[in-house]
């Protein structure tokens, strides 16, 4: 009995170490991604003298020419997030549609009928694309933990020829592989769309199960699937260098920078020009629609080239 | 007799014993049976290779068991939850700044005016000249133990925008530096420090500034609106302005937490009345006293909602204010403002003058969120008026709202 119970003690112990390792392993590798972050293709914004020199009617050509859709993929345990995001950002989308693991009787949502993310992913893009490939032009796809102000995103994409494949957002990279990180949010042009709707079908290149043993995440299936049509990821950022797209909120990323340089001055964590920030509570979002949409100081304005109107029938923008 | 066995008879007692177990129940002639007869040391390697059957299987069972239990409890730590705020509910409206809670010190600060050139095509004229126009020295309460973890947060974002900025402390520090108040740190010493405060901004820098604004080491105040709030009041009119309460005064009295600013006659009177007696020294509760003190001098307690009829100053942080339900409705909040209270988008002005309650992530927030990020070509929605000059009287030039504002709502 003794031998028995320390043979499956023995056992146990191995069983946990060898987890843990693979964990750390796992971990470790990310933390490896981070420091070799600057590594991958950087998309800047286009500077803002660009746009002054075109003329009033071109502009409001220019406003009417990016027609961003929105895809927010949800699960039914998001109820609350779902709420918070659709009442406050995605109002300021052209068109926002949710996709839903399976079906909600609270929600006007898309039931796609599956539990796996990756397989939602597809089936959401498949959708997009076969439905709205000749009205919208990019494609927008989030968390419903993701704060997005899609006025910077407009701005960003302005003067980028959709046509061309486009996969834009917060880059990693992992081992060989570049990806978008889905927690800050994934814009693709309707070339890419294309492309990878093209692909979809492809068992070999763009499977519909992944990983072998373990599950890979959907943000990094998508960016091996377009690969293979020829779609790279880029890095968003700013005229200075910062990264518009954010996996963080702004509070963590103030933590963040100040707890990484404790006792010094640090320079603002993040760009004047950001397009999202993630992991928002409800009540957050609430928050940046107010400080983001109405709050400001008064006495300063931009002489910004373009003009966004804020939507119908909203009270908190 | 155990004793007398010897190391190696321990060994092979151990042994026989073990053999005995397995033998017992795994016998293939059942239990009870044991043919084998214990075998020395040498003989180990084929004992094991007898029973290493069911002791792998029960190994690779234990391994299994192992590995997913500590993937089970890996899976639970690891797991990020959204980041939630604290969720701070103070209930008693005079009580300020309770404990500190240990956590959440940054250290270090962050200066998100570094980078100028995000602010390329910046036009700042209409707040430059307000900044000249309508002067504000602004004057905070600390102490001792709270330079480093609050005031300076305040020195490094809000702060830099008044005309004057000073720190009121009990001790003098000539390195923040702060001035030192003849008063002891202590809620009840609060009041104490406020009329001592008011009477050194007027000693010492009297006609540095038109209005006088006095906030804590956790209220976030953004000066360019409150300078648009003053520019169409008069200096020289005995009016003073803040979260406006109703319960105890007549015509209500200002939230000593959301900060409240006086008129350059409000200052004088005030400080006049301490001299002469007019006004009581002692009371714990600093707000309501200066409230009753500054009723008893005529001075006005002033509207400060703005043209919409939204509230500027606030007690508490936006979250607290903008989400419906937050602040329970037996909450004293409720009670005491004096106009309409209102929770929702309505509850706050966009240009908002105060936030109370501030921690230093949120200092950093509110000053990246004024006056940094915003949505690029947006036409706001509320699009304030220039403020006229105070000789004008109020009219209905003040109420009436921005021309360019959209249609179709409110």
């Amino acid at each position: 009995m003794l031998f028995e119970s320390s043979s499956f003690l023995k056992g146990m112990m191995l069983g946990s170490i060898f987890c843990a390792l693979v964990t750390m392993l796992g971990h470790i590798r990310i933390g490896h991604e981070n420091i070799t972050h600057h590594e991958h293709h950087h998309l800047q914004a286009l500077s803002k003298e660009d746009f002054l020199k075109i003329s009033e009617a071109e502009r409001v050509e220019l406003v009417k020419s990016i027609r961003v859709y929105c895809m927010i993929l949800v699960k039914p345990k998001d109820v609350g997030r779902w709420a918070a995001v659709k009442d406050t950002w995605t109002k300021h989308c052209d068109k926002v549609e949710f996709f839903c693991t399976e079906s909600i009787k609270v929600f006007e949502s898309i039931n796609l009928e599956t539990n796996d993310m990756w397989t939602l992913m597809r089936k959401a893009y498949k959708y997009a694309y076969d439905k709205y490939k000749d009205e919208y032009n990019w494609f927008f796809l989030a968390r419903p933990t993701t704060f997005a102000v899609i006025e910077n995103l407009k701005f960003f994409l302005l003067k980028r020829d959709a046509t061309q494949p486009f996969y834009i957002g917060h880059t990693v990279k992992s081992g060989e592989l570049e990806y978008v990180d889905v927690e800050g949010g994934i814009v693709l042009s309707i070339e890419s769309l294309k492309r990878l709707n093209g692909l979809l079908s492809d068992p070999e290149k763009c499977p519909e199960q992944g990983g072998m043993i373990w599950k890979v995440s959907e943000d990094k299936q998508l960016a091996v699937c377009l690969k293979y049509s020829g779609v790279f990821a880029e890095n968003a950022e700013d005229s200075e260098g910062k990264d518009v797209f954010n996996t963080k909120s702004v509070g963590f990323l103030i933590k963040e920078a100040m707890s990484n340089n404790p006792q010094q001055v640090v320079e603002g964590c993040c760009s004047d020009m950001a397009v999202t920030f993630n992991d928002l509570a409800p009540n957050q979002m609430h928050v940046m629609m107010y400080g983001v949409y109405r709050l400001r100081a008064y006495g300063h304005t931009f002489n910004d080239a373009l003009v966004f109107l804020p939507p119908n029938g909203s009270d908190n923008d | 007799m155990l004793g007398k066995l010897g190391p190696h008879g321990h060994r092979f007692l151990g042994l026989w014993l073990r053999r005995g177990a397995v033998c017992t129940f795994f016998s293939p002639r059942g239990p009870g049976v044991c043919d084998e007869p214990p075998v020395p040391a040498e003989g180990r390697p084929q004992e094991m290779a007898s029973k290493s059957l069911p002791s792998l299987l029960t190994f690779l069972c234990g391994s299994v068991v192992g590995f997913f239990l500590c993937y089970q409890i890996l899976h639970i730590l690891l797991e990020k939850p959204a980041e939630t705020q604290p969720h701070i509910i103070h209930n008693d409206p005079h009580a300020r700044h309770a404990e500190d809670s240990a956590h959440g010190h940054l250290e270090g600060q962050m200066d998100f005016g570094a980078d100028i050139s995000q602010h390329r095509d910046e036009d700042k004229h209409v707040a430059e000249e307000l900044y000249h126009r309508v002067r504000v020295l602004c004057w905070v309460m600390t102490g001792p133990q709270n330079l480093e973890k609050k005031a300076r947060h305040v020195k490094a974002t809000w702060g830099r925008r008044c005309n004057r900025l000073l720190f009121m402390s009990s001790e003098e520090n000539k390195d923040f530096p702060t001035v030192g108040l003849d008063a002891r740190e202590g809620r009840d010493q609060l009041y104490w420090k406020t009329i001592r405060a008011f009477q050194y901004v007027y000693e010492h820098h009297p006609d540095e500034a038109d209005w006088f604004m006095k906030a804590d080491d956790d209220t976030y105040v953004v000066l360019d609106n409150l300078r648009w709030l003053l520019a169409r009041h008069d200096p020289a009119k005995p009016i003073y302005f803040g979260r406006r309460f109703k319960p105890y005064v007549k015509q209500g009295y200002m939230s000593g937490g959301a900060g409240y600013v006086l008129s350059r006659e409000a200052l004088r009177r005030f400080v006049e009345a301490f001299r002469t007696n007019r006004c009581s020294h002692s009371s714990s509760v600093e707000d309501l006293a200066l409230g009753k003190c500054m009723e008893a001098i005529g001075v006005e307690a002033g509207d400060s909602r703005d043209p919409s009829g939204k509230e500027t100053f606030h007690p508490f942080v936006p979250e607290h204010h903008l989400i419906k339900g937050y602040l329970p409705k037996t909450f004293w909040y409720w009670n005491y403002n004096y106009y309409p209270p209102v929770e929702g988008p309505g509850c706050c002005s966009d240009l908002a003058v105060s936030f109370h309650y501030v921690d230093s992530t949120t200092m950093y927030q509110l000053e990246y969120l004024v006056h940094h990020l915003r949505p690029y070509g947006y036409s706001y929605r509320y699009q304030p008026a220039l403020p006229e000059a105070p000789a004008k009287q109020a009219s209905e030039a003040d109420r009436k709202e921005g021309p360019q504002e959209k249609s179709g709502n409110r």
